[in-house]
C-alpha cells in the first residue's frame, strides 16, 4: 500500500552494519530479554522469599527429566536445521532450504507436542497451576511459576511457527524477485527462533534440574 | 545493486489511488498515524479529564449529589446522585491509567514522535511503516477495552492506576479487563519503541550526524530504549496478576491472607512486594517517557523563538542519556513505605539523588538559552516558557520525597499528588500545547488564531496552578490522599478551603479549553494558508512542501550544519537552515 522504497531494507546500514529489519529483530529481543529477564528475577525473588525448605526441586515435584531432555534436545536440533535453511540459501539452493527449514517448523510441533503430553499427564495426576506444593508443608508457587513459565514459552514457540509456516508456503515466492530480502528475512526468523531456544535453555535446568 | 535512495521516484505514483479507508484510517503514512494518535489522545485526555472533575466534585462537597451528571449515572455508579465509593475508587484507577497510557504517551510519542521524528531527521516515511500502522491500531484497541471495563460487573479497575496486589488480585472483574487492555497498550509502545529507535538510526538524511539532530530527536530515541526495556516489567507483572485472576495461582497473595475479616481461599506463597517492583521498574523510567518528549518540544520551541542556539546542546545530549540509564535504578524510592530494609532505601535515595542532576542540567541549558535572545513571543514560545517554572516546581518537590524520612510524612499525603501533577500537567501538557500550537502550520497547512490562544494559555496556566499549588500545603497539613471522603479524620480539616479552591479551578480548567478546541477545529477551515517556514525554523521539517506530501521530501535534503544555527554573525539571515541545496 505505500509505495515508498526506504533504504537499508537490503543493504546494512554502515553505522550499525546491519539491515533495519535487523536491527529491529534485536531491538524486540531485547524487550524479549527484558520479559524473560523479569520472570526469572520473579522466580528467584519467589523462591528466596518462600523459605527455601518449602520449595522443591524439579524431580522432587515430579517432574520427568527424560523428557525434558528430550524436548531441549529436539529445540536444539530445530536452531541447527534452522541455521542449515539460512545457509542453503546463500548457497542458492532453494530444495535443501525448503527441507531444512519444513524440518525446523516440524521439531518446533515436535516440542509443543511432548510439552502439551507432559501437561496433560500433570493434570491427570491432579496438577494445576494452582495447587502449589503443599506436600512440602508449605504452599510454593512451583507449579504456578512452571505453567505460567513454560506456558509463556511455548507460546513464543507457537509465535515462531506460524510466521515460518507462512514464509514455507507464501513468502517464499519472494525468492524469485529479490533472493537478498528474502534470505534476509529468513536470517530475522532464524534469530528469534535461536532466542525461543536459548530461552528453553535457561528454563529446563531451572526448572527441572535445580 | 538497488539504489535505495530512489524515494523520490516511486513516491508521486501512490498518493492520488489511495481511497478514503486507507489514506485516513489504515494509512501507513507516519503523518497520518502521528495525526490520529493525536487526536486519540486528546480525546481520552479529555475524558480522563472529566473522570477526575467527578472526584472534584465529592472531595469538595462530600456525600452532596453530582449536579446533572450524578442523575445520568446508573446505581452502581452513585445513590441518589451522590458518588459511592466504589465508583470514586474506578475514577481514580482510570483516571491515572488514562492520563498516562492512553493520553500523555500517545500524544507525545505516538503523536509528536511519529509526525515530526521523520520529518526532522529527513527520511521519507518510518522505517516499518506497517508496524507503525499496527501500534496504532493495537492502542486503539487497548484503549477501547479500558473504556468498555467501565461495563463490567462491579465496574472498571478499582485499585490504583498502579494496581497494587493483593488489593488487584481480589478486585472485581474490571481489574482483568485492565490488565488485558494493558497488554495491548505495552505491545503497541513496544511496537512503536522499535520503529522510533531503527528510523532515527538508520533513517537520517545524508549529513544529519548524530550531533546534528535536533535534541527533539534524541528525546525520542531515549524515550523509545525507556518504553522498549521497561515495559516488559509490567507485560511480566499483568501475566502473573492474569494468572492470579483467572487460573488461582498466587503469585502476589501471601499465605495467610485475611479479606474482609475471612482467610481466603488463595493457596498463598506468593510476595504482594513482587507486584510493586516489578510495576515500578516499569514506570519510573515511564515517568521520564512523560516527560523526556516534553523537554524536546520545549527546546525546539525555545531555539527558534530566542533566534539564538540552545545553550550547551551537547550537555543536554549527554545528560539525556544518562537520565535514561539512570531511570533504571531509581524505582524503588516509590516504595519507601513499604518497609523493604534501610540498606535498599539508602541505595534508591542515592540513585534518586543522582539522576536529579542531568534533570536540573537540562532545566539550566534551556533557561541559560533564554540569555541576550531576541524573544519572540508567540502562543507556542509562551507554553514552553511557563514549563520551565512548573517543571522546576515539580522537580523540586520531588526531592523531599526522594529522601526517605521526609518521604514517610508526605508520601500517603496530596503533596505527592501535587508534585507529579506538576511535572506531568502543567510540565508535560503544557510542552504538548507548544509542540500543537507550533506544529500545526505544518500539519494543516493553517495558522491557529493567536489570541484565542493567548486566552487558552493565561487561563490555563492560572487554573493548572490553582489546582495543585493547593494540594502541596494540603499535603504538609496531612491530608490523606486515599480518602473517599476528606472529612473522616480530624486531621487536615482545616485545609479544606483549599480542596474547594483545587475543585473549582479544575472545573474552570476544563472551561478554558474550549477556546483551544474552537481554536483546534476552526483554524483548520481558514482560508488563509500559512507559510511554508512561519517561525523562520532551521530543522528539515519546515523545508518540506506544507502540509508535506507522501514521501515527505521531493527530492532527498543534504544537511550541512547543525540544528540551532540561529543569528549565526555574517549569514544572510538570523537563520541558516540544515539543509539549504536538496540532493539529486
Amino acid at each position: 500500500m505505500s509505495a515508498i522504497d526506504l533504504p537499508y531494507q537490503i543493504e546494512p546500514h554502515p553505522v550499525t552494519g546491519v539491515t533495519s529489519g535487523k536491527l529491529g529483530i534485536w531491538l524486540f529481543l531485547a524487550s524479549e530479554v527484558m520479559l524473560f529477564g523479569s520472570l526469572f528475577s520473579s522466580y528467584v525473588l519467589l523462591r528466596v522469599g518462600s523459605g527455601m525448605e518449602f520449595w522443591p526441586s524439579g524431580v522432587e515435584a515430579g517432574l520427568n527429566v527424560p523428557i525434558g531432555t528430550f524436548n531441549t534436545m529436539v529445540l536444539i536440533g530445530s536452531s541447527v536445521t534452522m541455521v542449515m535453511s539460512w545457509a542453503s540459501l546463500k548457497m542458492n539452493k532453494l530444495g535443501a532450504f525448503k527441507g531444512y527449514f519444513a524440518t525446523t517448523i516440524f521439531l518446533g510441533a515436535l516440542f509443543l507436542v511432548v510439552k502439551a503430553f507432559e501437561y496433560s499427564d500433570k493434570f491427570s495426576h491432579g496438577v494445576f497451576p494452582w495447587v502449589g506444593w503443599p506436600e512440602a508443608g508449605d504452599p510454593s508457587t512451583f507449579y504456578a511459576l512452571y505453567f505460567t513459565l513454560t506456558g509463556l514459552h511455548a507460546l513464543h514457540v507457537l509465535l515462531g511457527i506460524l510466521p515460518n509456516l507462512w514464509l514455507l508456503v507464501f513468502g517464499v515466492a519472494m525468492w524469485e524477485t529479490d533472493r537478498e530480502r528474502f534470505t534476509g528475512r529468513i536470517e530475522i526468523a532464524g534469530l528469534y527462533w535461536h532466542f525461543v531456544d536459548l530461552v528453553w535453555i535457561f528454563l529446563f535446568p531451572v526448572l527441572y534440574l535445580l | 545493486m538497488r539504489n535505495t535512495r530512489h524515494w523520490g521516484l516511486t513516491m508521486s505514483d501512490s498518493h492520488d489511488e489511495l481511497n478514503f479507508w486507507r489514506k485516513y484510517v489504515f494509512s501507513t503514512d507516519h503523518k497520518t498515524i502521528g495525526i490520529q494518535y493525536g487526536i486519540t489522545a486528546l480525546v481520552f485526555l479529555f475524558f480522563g479529564f472529566s473522570l477526575m472533575m467527578m472526584m472534584r466534585w465529592q472531595l469538595a462537597y462530600p456525600g452532596q449529589a453530582i449536579p446533572i451528571i450524578g442523575a445520568l449515572l446508573g446505581d452502581t455508579f452513585v445513590n441518589r446522585g451522590a458518588m459511592l465509593p466504589e465508583f470514586y475508587n474506578q475514577l481514580g484507577a482510570m483516571h491515572g491509567t488514562i492520563m498516562v497510557f492512553m493520553g500523555i504517551v500517545p500524544l507525545a510519542v505516538g503523536a509528536f514522535g511519529n509526525f515530526v521524528v521523520p520529518l526532522q531527521i529527513g527520511a521519507a516515511d518510518m522505517a516499518f511503516p506497517r508496524l507503525n500502522m499496527m501500534s496504532y491500531q493495537a492502542f486503539v484497541i487497548g484503549g477501547v477495552i479500558m473504556l468498555l471495563s467501565f461495563l463490567a460487573p462491579g465496574g472498571a479497575a478499582s485499585s490504583g492506576w498502579t494496581s497494587y496486589a493483593p488489593l488487584s488480585d481480589i478486585a472485581t472483574s474490571g481489574q482483568t479487563w485492565w490488565l488485558i487492555g494493558m497488554i495491548f497498550l505495552i505491545f503497541s509502545s513496544l511496537l512503536g519503541a522499535i520503529n522510533f529507535i531503527v528510523t532515527i538510526i538508520h533513517l537520517r538524511a545524508e549529513g544529519m550526524t548524530f550531533f546534528r539532530l535536533p535534541f527533539f530527536v534524541w528525546s525520542q530515541l531515549v524515550t523509545a530504549f525507556l518504553l522498549l526495556l521497561a515495559f516488559p516489567a509490567l507485560q511480566a507483572a499483568a501475566v502473573f496478576q492474569l494468572m492470579d485472576r483467572l487460573a488461582g495461582t498466587s503469585f502476589f497473595l501471601p499465605s495467610g491472607l485475611v479479606v474482609g475479616g475471612e482467610a481466603s481461599a488463595a493457596v498463598g506463597g506468593g510476595s504482594p512486594l513482587l507486584w510493586q517492583h516489578l510495576f515500578w521498574f516499569l514506570a519510573h523510567p515511564e515517568v521520564y517517557v512523560l516527560i523526556l518528549p516534553g523537554m524536546g518540544i520545549v527546546a525546539e520551541v525555545i531555539a527558534i523563538n530566542t533566534r539564538k542556539p540552545l545553550w550547551g546542546y551537547r550537555s543536554m545530549v549527554y545528560s539525556l542519556v544518562f537520565l535514561g540509564f539512570m531511570s533504571f535504578c531509581v524505582w524503588a524510592h516509590h516504595m519507601f513505605l513499604t518497609g523493604m530494609g534501610t540498606t535498599m532505601s539508602t541505595f534508591f535515595q542515592i540513585t534518586t539523588m543522582i539522576i536529579s542532576i542531568p534533570s536540573v542540567i537540562i532545566l539550566s541549558c534551556l533557561v541559560i538559552s533564554l540569555w541576550g535572545g531576541s524573544i519572540r513571543f508567540p502562543v507556542p514560545m509562551l507554553f514552553a516558557l511557563a514549563f520551565l517554572p512548573m517543571f522546576g516546581i515539580g522537580g523540586l518537590t520531588g526531592l523531599p520525597l526522594g529522601l526517605a524520612v521526609p518521604d514517610v510524612y508526605l508520601h500517603d499525603s496530596y503533596y505527592v499528588i501535587g508534585h507529579f501533577h506538576y511535572v506531568v500537567a502543567p510540565g508535560t501538557i503544557f510542552a504538548m500545547f507548544a509542540g500543537i500550537y507550533h506544529w500545526y502550520p505544518k500539519a494543516t497547512g493553517r495558522a491557529m488564531n493567536e489570541s484565542l490562544g493567548k486566552l487558552h494559555f493565561w487561563l490555563s496556566f492560572i487554573f493548572m496552578n490553582g489546582i495543585f499549588m493547593p494540594m502541596m500545603f494540603e499535603g504538609m497539613a496531612g491530608v490523606s490522599r486515599r480518602l473517599f471522603n476528606p472529612e473522616v479524620y480530624n486531621t487536615g480539616l482545616g485545609a479544606h478551603g483549599l480542596t474547594v479552591i483545587s475543585s473549582w479551578s479544575a472545573w474552570c480548567l476544563a472551561l478554558s479549553q474550549l477556546p483551544f478546541i474552537y481554536n483546534f477545529f476552526a483554524s483548520m477551515r481558514k482560508k488563509e494558508r500559512a507559510e511554508e517556514n512561519p517561525w523562520q525554523a532551521t530543522t528539515l521539517e519546515w523545508a518540506t512542501p506544507t502540509p508535506p506530501p507522501h514521501g515527505n521530501f521531493p527530492s532527498p535534503p543534504v544537511v550541512e550544519r547543525g540544528p540551532y544555527e540561529y543569528s549565526v554573525p555574517g549569514a544572510a539571515s538570523d537563520f541558516s537552515p540544515q539543509a539549504v541545496k536538496q540532493g539529486v
